[in-house]
């Protein structure tokens, strides 16, 4: 993959898959060291299942034989001298199931590929999945963007989804927006 | 810059046309979104047929969503278009310039473009 926002929007489409009614997409910059945190609410999975994520070959998907969403995350990020961490609660054990990853990037590091378009992938999110909730927060010395569609579906109201072409198009501006202004 | 207050204008401008909007989905066009999918390439793919559904004024009659990995990961980009009544028709090795050939001529001309099909594609 080109550049980190398409990680981000693989490693939350785990998270659309698992059920998460709740998503959260956070980034800090701080020193050097790029912190991505992804939350979820989903299904979450088993101590073993957690455990399985480092190895490609653990799935649960149906149409192929490998999982490579985290493996491929794993492997950029350690690249620059980062790690991964996954904790999970299952569905079973508690309520308050769910999902957390976090990535850690060191930016100043040759491998460290760029961000990318992190509002694209929000937005295509949104498109996919309007019925779940987003908070994105992206936080450097520079910038503090910050989205939560909470928010905006109580200005909305019920009948108009998320992923209606006019709604995207200003999470969009609204995200550029942001970034703009800071800069 | 945008505020959250511009969405009051949105919801006021949509009200009329969210009722005729539901009653829609017609024609289908999925897009995986997996690994696979987007390693090769699917965001753009996807926000060009969002953005072009628009433009050419089909929202009403087709519907764009996504999907996991629909198990070719060796052709994606990969698209697949259902309209009722018809056969499923996978298009294959996607781009955005190739999304908006397929919007122009398939779901507004009503001809398949049959370069793009799985089975007309070279791996
Ligand atoms: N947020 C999550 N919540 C619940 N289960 C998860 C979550 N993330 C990953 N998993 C589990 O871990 C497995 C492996 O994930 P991974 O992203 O590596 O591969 P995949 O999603 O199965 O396939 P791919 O990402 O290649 O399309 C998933 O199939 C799923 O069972
Ligand atoms: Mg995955």
């Amino acid at each position: 993959m080109k550049d980190l926002s398409l990680y981000i929007l693989d490693i939350a489409m785990n998270s659309v898959r698992a059920g998460a009614k709740n998503i959260a997409i956070l980034l800090t910059e701080e020193n050097n060291v790029l912190t991505l945190r992804i939350e979820d609410n989903g299904c979450g999975m088993t101590e073993e299942q957690v455990e399985k994520l480092s190895n490609p070959f653990f799935t649960t998907r149906k149409t192929r034989k490998v999982g490579l969403g985290v493996p491929f995350l794993r492997m950029l990020s350690e690249m620059t001298g980062g790690k991964v961490t996954v904790t999970s609660r299952p569905e079973a054990d508690f309520e308050n199931h769910g999902t957390e990853v976090v990535a850690t990037f060191h930016t100043d590091h040759i491998d460290f590929i760029p961000l990318g378009d992190v509002v694209e992938t929000v937005v295509t999110l949104i498109q996919g999945n309007p019925d779940s909730d987003y908070v994105f927060r992206h936080k450097t010395d520079k910038l503090d963007v910050n989205m939560d569609t909470r928010e905006m579906r109580a200005i909305l109201g019920e009948e108009i989804p998320l992923n209606a072409y006019e709604v995207l198009a200003f999470i969009r501006e609204f995200l550029l927006g942001q970034y703009e202004n800071e800069n | 810059m945008k505020t959250l207050a511009e969405l009051a204008a949105i919801r006021e401008q949509m009200k009329d046309k969210v009722a005729i909007r539901t009653g829609s989905g017609a024609v289908r066009v999925v897009v995986g979104m997996a690994t696979c999918g987007i390693t090769a390439g699917a965001r753009p793919v996807l926000n060009a047929f969002v953005e072009e559904v628009t433009k050419a004024g089909l929202n009403d009659k087709v519907m764009v969503t996504q999907t996991g990995c629909i198990g070719i990961c060796q052709y994606e980009p990969v698209v697949e278009i259902y309209e009722d009544g018809k056969e499923k028709v996978t298009y294959v090795k996607m781009t955005a310039e190739k999304a908006k050939e397929v919007v122009e001529k398939h779901l507004k001309g009503g001809e398949a473009v049959s370069q793009y099909l799985i089975g007309n594609t070279e791996l």
